[in-house]
Order: C-alpha cells, then sequence, then structure tokens
C-alpha cells in the first residue's frame, strides 16, 4: 500500500483535529461552569492555562506538515486560525507562567462573553476541518489506497470462490 | 470665588477668625479637627435653619473623626469649607435672619484658603438645609477624588420660584410633581446659586441621620429594641422643581462677580429653560471664557446634592441614603437601546461599610429572604397580603413565616410591613451559624515594615511608631486580638513578643528564597496580654535600626513570610515600603525612563511588570487576608506592580510620594493623619459581598479592590469604611412591566468583635421610556465618580 506523504499529513491531522475538538469542548464547559458560578476562577484558570500552548501547538504542527506536503489549499485555509492563535498569545495579560486566562479579570462579564463565543467558533472551524481532512483524504489521496484495499478484497474472495467451485469441477 | 470686589484674605488671616458680619455668634473655628465631615455647608449666616434635626445636630459640633484620609488638607477647597461650615451651622442657624441680602464672608477654613463670599437671602424659617446635602463622603476608593470637587455645576433657580420666597413647604410639594433633578449646569450666577440654596432650604424635613462620621468606637449602633429611628435615611426633597439644564451643559458660565443685582439674564434663563425638555444636544446661554490664572475658584462652595429619584414619596423616605449607594442615573431606562441612545454610563456607586449614625440592627431567628433569588427583604416589596409578599427583584411570591408576623417594635401583631427590615433600606442582621464557614476570627494585624537605609532617611518609622502607641487601644478588637511585627532589608526579622520575656527577642531569617517561620507561636501575640512587650517594641524600634546601612529591600520574601504567618486566621497586613523591592522573589526593575515622563506618546508602564504581587494577592484573598500598603518613596517604585498586592486582597493603597519626614512636612502631617484614621476605623473581617438586581438587569464589570468570585459575590478578605466599590450594570431585558428597579447589596462581615452580621443597603428607583426623563435624572457626580473608577 503506498501512502504519500499528503496522505499521510491528512490522516495525522485528522486525528489531531479529533484532540482538538476535545480542547474546544473542554474550554465550552469551563466557562459555562464558571458562568453558572460552579467553579472558582482561580481554579479554573488553573486547569485552563496549561491547555492553551499545547492546543496552539498542535495546530501549528500540522500547519507546518501541510507546508512541507505542498498542500497549498489547506494550508491556505488554516492561516487565519495561526494568526489570530499568534495574536491571541501576544495580547495576554502579564502572567508568569503559560497561559491566557486571568482570574482577576475572566469574571468580567465581557472577557467571559468573548471566551465563549470563541470557544463555539473554534467549536465549529475544528469540526469543519475535521470533515474536510477526511473527505480530503478520500478524494485525493488515498483512492489509490482505497483501491487497492478493494483489489485485495476481491481476490481474496474471487480466489475463495474458486477454491469452493473446483473440487466440483474436478469432479465432472 | 475670587471676585474682583472682594479681598482675598491673606493666608495667614482670619484662621479661626470669625467675621463679624456673620449673624452671631459663630463659635470660633477649630483648626485642629480636619472638620472633614462634608455637610453643614458654608451658610453659617441665616440662611440655614434655625431649627437643626433633632438627631443630628449634636452631632457635628465636634468631628474628630476624619473621614477622607486621602485628600491633602487645605488642597481641596472643598474641604476648605468644610471646616468653616463644621462648627459653626447649627449654633449659628438659630440667629436672627437678617432683612436684607448681605455678603457673608465664610470664615476662612485654613492657612491659605481664600475666604469665599456668599450671598445670603432672609428665610423665614427653615430646617436645617444641608442636613441631607453632601455628604460626599470622599473615603472612596483611593482612586477616587473627591465628588463634588472637580465639577462645576449650578443649579439654575426656576423663574417662578424665584419670584416668591416661600418658606415653607411649598418646594417640597412642587418636587414631587417635576421630575428630579439633577442636570447640572446652566448659566448660573452667584445669586443664582443663593437663591436655588434657598428654595432648597425651605423644603420638609431633613433628617441628616446617616451623613456625618461615627464616633471612633465601634458601638454606634442602636439595636432593635431602641425603637423607631427619628427620620432614619435622610430624605432628599428635591428642592428645584424645574427642569435643570441637561448634563452635557457642565461648562456653564460662573460669573464670579457675586453682584447684588438680581439676574442678569433670567428672561434669558427663564425662556430657555421654557425650551428645553431635556434635549440633549442644546447649546449653553452665555458661555464665555474663563481664565484660569485669574479665577482660582471655579469650583461650587458647597458640595452637590444628589438629585433625587422621582418615586413616590413614602418610597422616597425609606430609600437608601445615596451616600451609601447611588445609581449613575436616576431613571433607569426601560430598554439597553434607550441607554445606548443616552450614551451615559449605568453603574452604581456602592459604600458600603460607611460609618453610619444610625442602623437598625435586627437580632431574628428567621431572616427573610426570597427563596429563588435569596433578596433580604426590603422597604420596596409587596406584599400581598399579612401572609405574602412579592419579591420585587425575581417577582416570586413569598410566604411571610410567622416570627416575621410580631413586630417587636410595636409589639404588635399582623402587620408584617412595620417590622424595621421593611421601613429601613439600610439594616443589619446578626447572622447565624449558618452564614459561617468558620468561627468567627479575631482580630489579626500584623505590620511589616521596611527598615532599610532608604526607610531610615525617609524617617516614617518614628511617626509610625509614635502613632501605633497613641492609638494602640483604639485599634478595634477585643480580648482575642493579635498583633505581630515583621521588619525586613536584605533579611527578614521577627519578633518574638511572648509574654514572659523581659524585652522583645528578635529573630533574623536570612534565607529569603525560602523564608520560613523560625518560631510558630509568639511572633502573632494576644495584645492584651503582651501589650508592655509590645509597647516596649515599639519604642525601640526606631532606635534599633537608626544605623542600617542596608540598601536592598525584600519585599517578595517578607510578604510570603507575613502570609504565613498569617494563613491560619486571616486578618489584615499592614506593609510600609520605602524603595523599589531590589530583592528576591517579586523584585522589580526600575522600568521607567526618567526623560519619557513627560513624552507625549502617552503613559506607558501602566500595568504591572510581573504577577507576583497579584497571585500572593489571591492567595491572600484566599485566607481571608487584606493587605495594605503605605508607599513612602522619593523614587520610582513600580506601584503599578506593587499595587496589585491590596487590589486583589481588597486592601487599600496609600501613597505619599517624595515622603520625607523633614523636607517634607505635608507629607508627614499626611501620614499621621492617615495613620490615626487608618489604626482606628472600623474594621470587618472575612467578608463577602453581593450585589443583586432586579430581573432585567445584570452587573457586568465590578470595579474597586476586591476579588471577583463569581458572577456577582466579590470576595474582601477586608472591609474598612473608606472603602468604595463601582459596577456597570447592563440591562438584558426590557422593563417594560415593571415600574420600580430594585438593587441590593448584602455584605457579610465579621465584625471585629467576631460577631458575624450582614449590612444589607436596598435602592429603588424608577423605570422610564423618554430619552428626557433618563437625563432629567442623570447624576453627574456619580457619572464622573463612575468614568474615574472604570479608568
Amino acid at each position: 500500500m503506498a501512502f504519500t506523504f499528503a496522505a499521510f499529513c491528512y490522516m495525522l491531522a485528522l486525528l489531531l483535529t479529533a484532540a482538538l475538538i476535545f480542547f474546544a469542548i473542554w474550554h465550552i464547559i469551563a466557562f459555562d461552569e464558571l458562568k453558572t458560578d460552579y467553579k472558582n476562577p482561580i481554579d479554573q484558570c488553573n486547569t485552563l492555562n496549561p491547555l492553551v500552548l499545547p492546543e496552539y501547538l498542535i495546530h501549528f504542527f500540522f500547519c507546518v506538515m501541510f507546508f512541507c506536503a505542498a498542500e497549498w489549499l489547506t494550508l491556505f485555509l488554516n492561516l487565519p486560525l495561526l494568526a489570530y492563535h499568534v495574536w491571541r498569545y501576544m495580547s495576554r495579560p502579564v502572567m508568569s507562567c503559560p497561559g491566557l486566562y486571568d482570574p482577576t479579570t475572566i469574571m468580567n462579564a465581557d472577557i467571559l462573553a468573548y471566551c465563549q463565543k470563541e470557544g463555539w467558533c473554534k467549536l465549529a472551524f475544528y469540526l469543519l476541518s475535521f470533515f474536510y481532512y477526511l473527505y480530503g483524504c478520500d478524494k485525493k489521496k488515498n483512492l489509490s489506497v482505497a483501491m487497492e484495499i478493494l483489489h485485495c478484497t476481491l481476490v481474496d474472495s474471487s480466489k475463495n470462490d474458486r477454491r469452493v467451485r473446483h473440487p466440483q469441477t474436478t469432479k465432472t | 470665588m475670587s471676585a474682583p470686589g472682594y479681598t482675598n484674605r491673606s493666608s495667614s488671616a482670619s484662621f479661626g477668625q470669625n467675621s463679624p458680619a456673620n449673624g452671631g455668634a459663630a463659635p470660633p473655628f477649630q483648626n485642629g479637627e480636619t472638620g472633614r465631615i462634608m455637610v453643614r455647608f458654608c451658610l453659617s449666616h441665616p440662611l440655614a435653619s434655625p431649627a437643626p434635626p433633632p438627631s443630628s445636630s449634636a452631632q457635628y459640633s465636634h468631628q474628630p473623626f476624619q473621614q477622607t484620609p486621602y485628600a491633602p488638607p487645605g488642597s481641596y477647597y472643598v474641604q476648605q469649607s468644610c471646616q468653616t461650615s463644621l462648627p459653626q451651622t447649627q449654633p449659628q442657624t438659630q440667629t436672627q435672619p437678617q432683612p436684607q441680602p448681605t455678603l457673608v464672608p465664610a470664615p476662612a477654613a485654613g492657612p491659605g484658603a481664600p475666604l469665599y463670599p456668599i450671598v445670603s437671602y432672609p428665610s423665614a424659617h427653615g430646617c436645617s438645609q444641608y442636613g441631607t446635602l453632601s455628604s460626599l463622603q470622599n473615603p472612596s476608593t483611593p482612586g477616587v477624588t473627591q465628588i463634588a470637587a472637580p465639577l462645576h455645576h449650578y443649579n439654575t433657580a426656576p423663574p417662578p420660584c424665584a419670584t416668591g420666597v416661600q418658606p415653607g413647604y411649598a418646594a417640597g410639594s412642587a418636587g414631587q410633581t417635576a421630575p428630579t433633578v439633577n442636570g447640572q449646569g446652566g448659566a448660573g450666577t452667584s445669586e443664582v446659586l443663593a437663591v436655588s440654596i434657598e428654595i432648597q432650604l425651605n423644603c420638609g424635613e431633613t433628617s441628616s441621620s446617616t451623613t456625618g462620621s461615627a464616633s471612633p468606637a465601634p458601638n454606634s449602633y442602636d439595636s432593635l429594641e431602641g425603637g423607631s429611628f427619628p427620620g432614619g435615611p435622610p430624605s432628599h426633597f428635591t428642592k428645584n422643581t424645574q427642569v435643570r439644564k441637561n448634563v452635557t451643559e457642565l461648562i456653564c458660565a460662573f460669573d464670579p462677580l457675586p453682584s447684588l443685582q438680581p439676574f442678569p439674564n433670567l428672561s434669558q434663563l427663564s425662556a430657555a429653560l421654557g425650551g428645553l425638555s431635556g434635549v440633549p444636544e442644546l447649546e449653553v446661554e452665555a458661555l464665555r471664557p474663563v481664565n484660569l490664572l485669574q479665577e482660582r475658584n471655579l469650583l461650587p462652595q458647597r458640595p452637590q446634592e444628589a438629585p433625587e429619584p422621582n418615586l413616590s414619596p413614602d418610597l422616597k423616605k425609606v430609600n437608601c441614603s445615596p451616600q451609601t449607594f447611588r445609581c449613575t442615573l436616576t431613571s433607569i431606562p426601560q430598554t439597553q437601546a434607550l441607554l445606548n441612545k443616552a450614551r451615559l454610563p449605568l453603574g452604581l456607586l456602592l459604600h458600603p461599610f460607611r460609618d453610619l449614625q444610625q442602623l437598625p440592627v435586627i437580632t431574628s431567628n428567621t431572616i427573610v429572604r426570597c427563596r429563588s433569588c435569596r433578596t433580604y427583604i426590603n422597604p420596596f416589596v409587596t406584599f400581598l397580603d399579612q401572609h405574602r409578599w412579592k419579591c420585587n427583584l425575581c417577582y416570586r411570591v413569598n410566604d411571610v413565616p410567622d416570627e416575621f408576623m410580631y413586630n417587636p417594635v410595636s409589639r404588635s401583631y399582623g402587620e408584617p410591613h412595620m417590622r424595621p427590615e421593611v421601613q429601613n433600606s439600610t439594616v443589619e442582621f446578626i447572622a447565624s451559624s449558618d452564614y459561617m464557614l468558620r468561627p468567627p476570627q479575631p482580630a489579626v494585624y500584623l505590620f511589616v515594615l521596611d527598615v532599610s537605609h532608604n526607610a531610615v532617611e525617609a524617617g516614617y518609622l518614628k511617626v509610625f511608631c509614635d502613632s501605633l502607641l497613641e492609638n494602640l487601644d483604639k485599634m478595634p478588637g477585643d480580648s482575642r486580638t493579635r498583633v505581630g511585627f515583621l521588619t525586613f532589608d536584605s533579611t527578614v526579622h521577627f519578633y518574638n513578643l511572648q509574654e514572659g520575656l523581659s524585652q522583645p527577642q528578635m529573630l533574623v531569617v536570612s534565607d529569603i528564597d525560602d523564608v520560613f517561620i523560625p518560631s510558630h507561636d509568639s511572633l502573632m501575640v494576644n495584645l492584651k496580654e503582651s501589650r508592655e512587650l509590645v509597647k516596649d517594641l515599639l519604642t525601640s524600634l526606631p532606635a534599633m535600626f537608626s544605623q542600617s546601612r542596608e540598601t536592598h529591600s525584600a519585599l517578595g520574601p517578607a510578604l510570603q513570610a507575613a502570609f504565613k504567618l498569617m494563613s491560619p486566621t486571616g486578618g489584615r497586613v499592614s506593609v510600609f515600603q520605602t524603595q523599589l523591592p531590589s530583592l528576591g522573589a517579586g523584585k522589580l526593575q526600575s522600568r521607567e525612563d526618567p526623560n519619557q515622563r513627560s513624552s507625549t506618546k502617552g503613559v506607558q508602564h501602566l500595568g504591572p511588570a510581573t504577577d507576583f504581587y497579584k497571585k500572593l494577592a489571591l492567595d491572600c484573598s484566599g485566607q481571608q487576608i487584606g493587605v495594605d500598603l503605605f508607599l513612602l518613596s522619593s523614587q520610582y517604585a513600580d506601584l503599578a506592580s506593587l499595587a496589585c498586592v491590596s487590589k486583589y486582597s481588597a486592601g487599600s493603597i496609600f501613597y505619599y510620594p517624595s515622603f520625607h519626614h523633614v523636607h517634607n512636612p505635608a507629607q508627614l502631617q499626611k501620614l499621621q493623619k492617615d495613620l490615626e484614621r487608618y489604626f482606628t476605623r472600623k474594621i470587618g473581617f472575612e467578608a463577602v459581598m453581593r450585589i443583586r438586581c432586579t430581573k432585567g438587569l445584570s452587573i457586568h464589570t465590578f470595579h474597586g479592590n476586591f476579588f471577583v468570585r463569581s458572577t456577582d459575590l466579590l470576595s474582601l478578605a477586608n472591609v474598612n469604611p473608606d472603602s468604595a466599590f463601582a459596577v456597570q450594570v447592563s440591562i438584558e431585558d426590557s422593563l417594560a412591566d415593571s415600574s420600580l428597579a430594585c438593587f441590593q447589596a448584602a455584605l457579610l462581615y465579621t465584625s471585629s468583635k467576631g460577631k458575624r452580621r450582614i449590612r444589607v443597603h436596598t435602592l429603588c428607583l424608577p423605570v422610564v421610556n423618554q430619552l428626557s426623563d433618563v437625563y432629567a435624572g442623570a447624576d453627574v457626580q456619580a457619572i464622573t465618580c463612575l468614568l474615574a473608577n472604570m479608568g
């Protein structure tokens, strides 16, 4: 089975996007918990802040991979999100540990609303890109692989058929 | 106002002297007291009432208790005028009214204060005018300067009222019909001002019970069984009946010539007023340029009264005092769209723990609260019948518990609406153990002092020690009160003050990277038991470090040590710092470039450089430790970073730029006064505050020194009478189906005597749907205060 590098990129991106979707859902739930006073901002920020950089690095990683695989359209679609991540991280409040969320300001209604909206938008984006990678996999690159797999299964089944039929013919 | 026609008394003159034109026996003005109670203003002339309100007359004679520690003495003229007015108003008002208007120069407030000529008009009677006026309690947040001071409002006198000076209650009755108030501005002259003031006088009773200061001892609360309270919260009646000019006309024309002729352009005024109906963009008549170098005294002589909401009289009577709880718009717009159109911020200013003269304290077994929104019962609920009440915030119908049907004040049954909780909008409940997470903590005070060479040079230590020695007994607390001391330069020093020792023992920890507490027991000692040792320490402390040559300051490690010491109990930490912390955790760089100080690019470095202090403050807040910062530095000390330690732990910040005990006597005096107030003022520990609003309104941003623990819950490690807060409110749903909007602030705290109490303030405001009504009800001072807090 011949996997092209681009195909491999797409499959990896598919898996990683699943992880990113998970992070986005985590963010949404966390902000909702803050809004309904279920949790304390300090604890919540301590759980959210460590997730921010990994998310950004994962996204950056498969952007780099697409660049290496010369998948320009996909790269082009991901670039705005990359720029947004860079801008967001640059304009974070002064803090010594990596992260974006400051417990003293996160409870302001405008910041909380912004973070929630950001969570939903990212979830939508990651879902769309998940399906895009899935389709992209199928359409372009793994067609040959799919054909090969199909051929192998057919060949096997036909071989079985021949074996089944063969004794009959030999009998008569 | 420096009027050309009047002599400006020189600074040396007339301090304490009575001007002869004053109508009679003005008591000599006391110098020593700061008299910063901004009440009872300058009308030391017969314009003021001859009949002082019963409850408050005696309270204003001597007010040693300072209310405004942040304002340097003499710098705000308003303060000065307070000083003039204070001893004079009541006794003087009993003198005979003069038959013609005279100019009564006010006695000088202090050295350097020019006189403000006051025009007085005869009045046959009046109640004490500023009973309710003005207690613009400056002890707001340190960031907020006095509310009245920078504004320049003049009330235009209504033409009809000007003609007949009606003594009595005419204005009072008229005030009910007109929309209330406050559009400031207008082409006022001094006569206009005086006339309008005079009219203001003649309205009904004013009970100024909640203005002024409390006695220094924290036991000025009336208990429930004491019965009714004369007047209760002050009633602010609209003094002016006309529609005032709207808020955009702040830059009004102020004619400094207090000439005696009547309004120069009265006809113009009346024409303008007739045409006005709250149209937002209206040009001001008679705008003229003002030369600020000539006319130094542009600000109004007396504090401006808060506008009153346009409510029915019985609601007005019980409404919360504007000194405690104030809204920027006294008529709430119905929809967010209307609010946006008005382009004014909607917010609340809150001074919850303010010193009050009268406070109903309720010791009831059940505290009646709404079942769904947990609002405390307040004067603005509706009783559907004797046994059910409807919450005014969430509109839920609740049951009245049986105990509530009995009214202990009048000893009658079956009248729940006569109970004190429903008759007063500011009440205090004694909280049961449901409101406690842990047994109430004792008062614990820790003093963290910088003793580096810089600090010795500045010389604050002697001032501090003297002040503390003097006020040691007046610090709020009971027999469980504990104190401790920590000093630091490049190492951290602890003091063992155990009872049996003959003298205090100093323990030095030089490992500042990992500060540990040397001995666990007697670093924070019971004040009663170790009083002599504490006094010995305070007496010897200044001399101990007089030869110090250490130039470094390890503030971060000292704060970490303080945190470790106070973690078990919580309490208050007072930090005195005189330079940039240069050693250990949290050390700061001098990031200011002196050449850029006056650059036009904009002020830089307004945010913290490191989040060490913020994290420390959050940890302190979690352990109910409040950190107050006294910054006495002469050079750049990065207050932007250091302030975080107080901001998020509900502490206060006191800043004395260029402090030196010899070269800067003004700052020295300020420190002394501030320390006296700081040591003796009331304090509440482990406090939380929640602000609730009517359905449809919500609070979206909080400003002040606290930590926002959840959407409307503020965690305040310490609360003190000088702390004030501002919040911004947004209108989420239309308020079309409610005619009243209410706000309730509930502060749950532990008093210094270890009692758990809840102080509840409720404010009620009408809802309007016309833009003109919104403008008519805008409170300019409150708006300015909110903007100052937001910035």
